[in-house]
């Protein structure tokens, strides 16, 4: 294979490097770099997901160290879409001084984010997600003087790099049993041996490392810190894109590496694998996020706790398995990361003009500004999985895929129907402050955010319900690409 | 024609967000109108086949999972659909002294008549939980903001209970489709369930539908929620919104699982028994006019479920002549105390009331006051007396035990009722009786409308009650488990 066609393959991956060091320069050369670099990096992440769009339908590089697959595609086109819409996000965010650096970050994790969802083999995912992590401990803690993003930062680094050591060690362990690192060879090798203690603790150390990333309890003590303390760019980021490509790449280690073990979750027939104990995490996901959700005061500590949960029902589908499952799965990890840097862009909003994003700050939002009220109010509600909205169709779509896989997951299903029926009330609680708290002090109506901003939320919003009326457009795509 | 009910209405919901404030309520009247008379044309056309659940659209939504845009008609849709349109078209009127964020009241109000429309012509489950659950937020915005007396407190507590029953019928509806892979309700109509699948799934679902028609113990949402509601958002209440239960649990959890009812039809005939003479009894007791109507509501709801669980052709068709007579009565009592009375003397305390020497002061209010409290207690010559004789009729054959005790329920009703109507007017202090009566605001026109509207609705079904029996009979006929 000559370099050119390495080059051609690597195509998506390559342009966001040289993006990212021509940001790093411009913002190290120009006085006022931000609407420079913002353009750029915009730009070079739109001609990135134009590269992917161009990729040959199926290849397979290294022994999976690199392969493009319809799903891959796909997914690094919703990963740099996700990317793209964090930039202006960043753009109107005063804190941030030297947006050259944080923008090239952000250029670095997206990098990241390509390499995990476009690699099929363990030691190359582990690249990515070190990538990926590198990038955002960086962006968590880039607001030097704020002590909270400090914190934020710190946390995330430390709960980050001990996870990390866990997956590395599980991967060994695997690897030490298999003889390989590439996921298809690890699920024809399992298949041919039984189940082993040794390859039991491997399999779950492995696991770990992922449960930390898409912050399901236990592991999910970084992401309220970092949540709430980080900025709000990167918050968005961490919660959506960083989240989308460790779902997709934790689905595929778990369907396609450990596939063999996949044990059974059902109620009386619980068999030992790795779905027993993604159930038990996703059980303890719902109930502990949601309910933890309700006493938060601070709209991004609550998104938080509500990531938790949502990381919970995500997780469902892949407990299910099979095609449907991992599509169900995907689906919704989707949408909510749609729906979560829409949240975080209205809050951001609200925290430029008031200096806070308590829920006090959101007080009679809709009399500031209707348009923000009115956005915010079709996130939340679709995060409580309300129609017509995507939300709604996500979780119908997972808690239906369970069902039909295993009648034994009844238990679990009923679990996340009480965990969202809990949910409801948060999520309107904080529209209750949108549209009926008066604010204490007297505000002025909001100045009007630059229009791009505005433009983004809409375009969010809008996605949000276009995918609740039309599921089907988003649903039959990823279902279609999945093998 | 009878699917524009629901474009209509939500149409003129969009219209309403993009015009100015002043367009809000004729838009809103021209909508509710329309979508009246298209259901009135519908009703009197001679070529609607109603005795069979007809199919008017059926479009392919999302194939993969078999879920179709499935609008079906049959007399007992067609007869709530009809509510449904005089509820809306008084509750407009009932509305036009609403100013103060007058665009979002109109839509919101919009979205619960237009989610009442599509639950009552769908055929596709998924299409029919969606509108189901699209009434739930609107609901509690048309509370919490333009409510009264503690409004955030009512409209959360309903908001929450509407949904806990939600949760309930979501996972219905999960087990539904687990089982036999289809949406249809049509199909799912034919399709036999096993025992033990119905015998968990009928009462799961039946109760989940039965908390929005305020079956005794879950209905102390009714009572505050109609309280703290403004007065067209009691209206839709007691006229739509109590109705979606009782028509789905008719619909959907009696007609797929006949025999999970016949294991439970006598369990709930015994909570519904109860509900009539407690909620009687506790009205009999309330100082708030509203109070005292809202416990009414839950009273008559009583009869809606005793009718369902007589499970003979009588019976039904008397709970769904029920739902109708009620939903109009229900309305006709609200828009009195709420906007001909609360909104001029600024109380409902009934001792307060006394002493207002009203049947002076509003005799028009007075008037309809007499002829919505006739109606209620059931005095021949108005619609509760013939739903509610047809009711007593189908029980006596099932449990005549049951219609003894409803029968002295039934005198605990006239005894509250004329207990507020005397209060309410005609309590004259002899010491006030020569006192120059203080001045109020007359009467309006859209009130005199609003209140005609119902009075002949509730008259005409009185008077002639074939007109809509002749059209509900036939079609609960066909019903799969009366054969």
């Amino acid at each position: 294979m000559s370099y050119l066609e390495l080059l051609k393959l690597a195509s998506p991956e390559a342009i966001v490097v040289l993006i990212a060091l021509a940001v790093l320069a411009i913002g190290l050369t120009k006085s006022n770099p931000k609407p420079i670099c913002s353009f750029v990096t915009a730009a070079g992440l739109a001609v990135a997901a134009g590269a992917a769009l161009m990729l040959p339908g199926q290849a397979t590089l290294f022994g999976g160290k690199l392969v493009i697959s319809p799903l891959n595609t796909l997914f690094k086109i919703i990963c740099l879409a996700l990317a793209f819409v964090t930039v202006p996000l960043a753009a109107s965010e005063k804190s941030l001084r030297n947006s050259g650096e944080f923008l090239a970050m952000l250029l670095l994790g997206a990098v990241g984010l390509m390499l995990l969802v476009g690699s099929e083999e363990l030691l190359m995912i582990f690249i990515g997600l070190e990538l990926l992590g590198l990038s955002l401990y960086v962006m968590a803690a880039f607001d030097k003087i704020d002590i909270r993003s400090a914190e934020a930062g710190l946390k995330y680094f430390l709960f980050g790099s001990t996870a990390s050591a866990f997956t590395l060690f599980g991967i060994s362990l695997v690897y030490g049993m298999t003889g390989t690192t590439a996921l298809e060879t690890i699920g024809q090798k399992l298949a041919a041996t039984n189940f082993q203690p040794l390859l039991a603790v491997g399999v779950v150390m492995t696991l770990i490392g992922f449960a930390f990333k898409i912050a399901a309890a236990p592991f999910h003590l970084w992401a309220p810190d970092a949540y709430q303390g980080a900025p709000i760019p990167t918050a968005a980021f961490i919660s959506s894109a960083s989240k989308v490509a460790s779902f997709v790449v934790l689905g595929k280690i778990v369907l396609v590496g450990f596939g063999p073990f996949h044990g059974s979750a059902a109620w009386h027939a619980m068999i030992a694998g790795w779905s027993p104990a993604l159930a038990v995490l996703a059980a303890f996901s719902i109930l502990l996020g949601n309910f933890v959700a309700l006493a938060q005061t601070n709209v991004r500590r609550l998104l938080a706790y509500s990531a938790v949960a949502h990381s919970g029902y995500t997780l469902i589908g892949l407990i299910a398995g099979g095609r449907d499952g991992f599509s169900a799965t995907l689906f919704y990890t989707t949408i909510y990361a749609v729906t979560l840097v829409g949240a975080f862009a209205v809050t951001g909003i609200v925290r430029r003009e008031t200096g806070g994003d308590d829920l006090q700050n959101f007080a009679s939002l809709a009399a500031r500004s209707p348009f923000a009220a009115a956005c915010m109010s079709i996130f939340m509600l679709s995060l409580a999985g309300l129609p017509p909205l995507a939300g709604f169709f996500g979780k119908f779509y997972l808690f239906s895929v369970a069902l039909r896989a295993d009648r034994g997951l009844l238990w679990l299903v009923i679990v996340a129907l009480f965990g969202s029926f809990v949910s409801l009330y948060y999520y309107l609680i904080v529209l209750k402050f949108v549209f009926v708290e008066k604010s204490r002090e007297a505000r002025p109506l909001l100045a009007p955010p630059h229009f791009v901003t505005n433009a983004t939320i809409a375009i969010l919003a809008g996605a949000i319900l276009f995918f609740g009326l039309l599921p089907q457009t988003l649903a039959a795509r990823i279902l279609n690409s999945l093998p | 024609m009878i699917a524009w009910t629901i474009y209509i209405t939500f149409a003129g919901a969009v219209v309403i967000l993009l015009l100015p404030r002043i367009f809000a309520h004729w838009i809103a009247l021209i909508a509710t109108l329309a979508g009246f008379a298209v259901s009135l044309e519908t009703f009197f056309r001679p070529d609607v086949d109603l005795a069979h659940f007809t199919t008017i659209v059926r479009v392919p939504w999302v194939p993969a999972l078999g879920m179709n845009y499935h609008l079906a008609l049959d007399g007992i849709s067609l007869a709530l659909v009809l509510v449904t349109g005089i509820a809306a078209v008084s509750a407009v009127l009932f509305s036009w002294d609403v100013v103060d964020r007058a665009k979002e009241f109109f839509f919101w109000l919009l979205l619960v008549v237009g989610g009442a429309y599509g639950v009552f012509l769908s055929a596709d489950l998924f299409l029919f939980f969606l509108f189901y659950e699209l009434v739930i937020v609107p609901k509690y915005f048309l509370i919490a903001i333009f409510g009264s007396t503690n409004k955030e407190y009512g409209a959360m507590k309903l908001t929450l209970y509407s949904f806990f029953g939600g949760a309930l019928v979501f996972l219905g509806i999960l087990a539904v489709y687990a089982a036999t892979g289809s949406l249809d309700l049509n199909q799912l109509a034919q399709f036999q369930f096993s025992p033990q699948l119905q015998s968990w799934a009928f009462p799961v679902l039946f109760l989940g539908f039965a908390v929005l028609a305020g079956i005794w113990p879950l209905h102390t949402w009714a009572p505050t929620g109609h309280v703290a509601a403004p007065t067209a958002g009691s209206m839709l209440l007691a006229g739509i919104v109590m109705k979606l239960g009782a028509y789905a649990g008719l619909r959907v959890a009696m007609n797929l699982f006949p025999q999970g009812f016949q294991m439970w039809h006598s369990s709930f005939a015994v909570l519904a028994v109860i509900g009539i003479v407690y909620a009687a009894a506790v009205a009999l007791r309330q100082r708030d006019l509203k109070f005292v109507i809202g416990y009414s509501s839950v009273s008559h709801m009583g009869f809606v479920l005793l009718g369902l669980a007589t499970a003979n052709v009588f019976g039904v068709s008397g709970a769904v002549l029920q739902m109708f007579s009620h939903g109009v009565i229900g309305a006709l009592l609200f828009a009195v105390s709420g906007t001909m009375i609360y909104r001029r003397t600024h109380t409902r305390d009934l001792d307060a009331l006394s002493a207002m020497n009203l049947r002076r002061t509003l005799p028009f209010a007075a008037f309809t006051f007499v002829i919505a409290s006739a109606a209620s207690m059931g005095i021949p010559g108005f619609s509760g007396f013939a739903a509610e004789i047809t009711i007593l009729i189908g029980a006596w054959k099932v449990y005549p035990v049951a219609v003894w005790i409803v029968g002295a329920g039934m005198v605990l009703v006239a005894a509250f009722t004329l207990r507020a109507l005397k209060r309410a007017f005609f309590d004259v202090d002899p010491a006030m009786a020569d006192a120059a009566s203080p001045q109020m605001e007359p009467i309006t026109i859209p009130e005199k409308l609003g209140a005609g509207l119902l009075m002949f609705a509730t008259l005409a079904v009185g008077l002639y009650p074939k007109l809509l029996l002749d059209r509900i009979q036939p079609a609960v006929e066909t019903l799969r488990f009366l054969k």
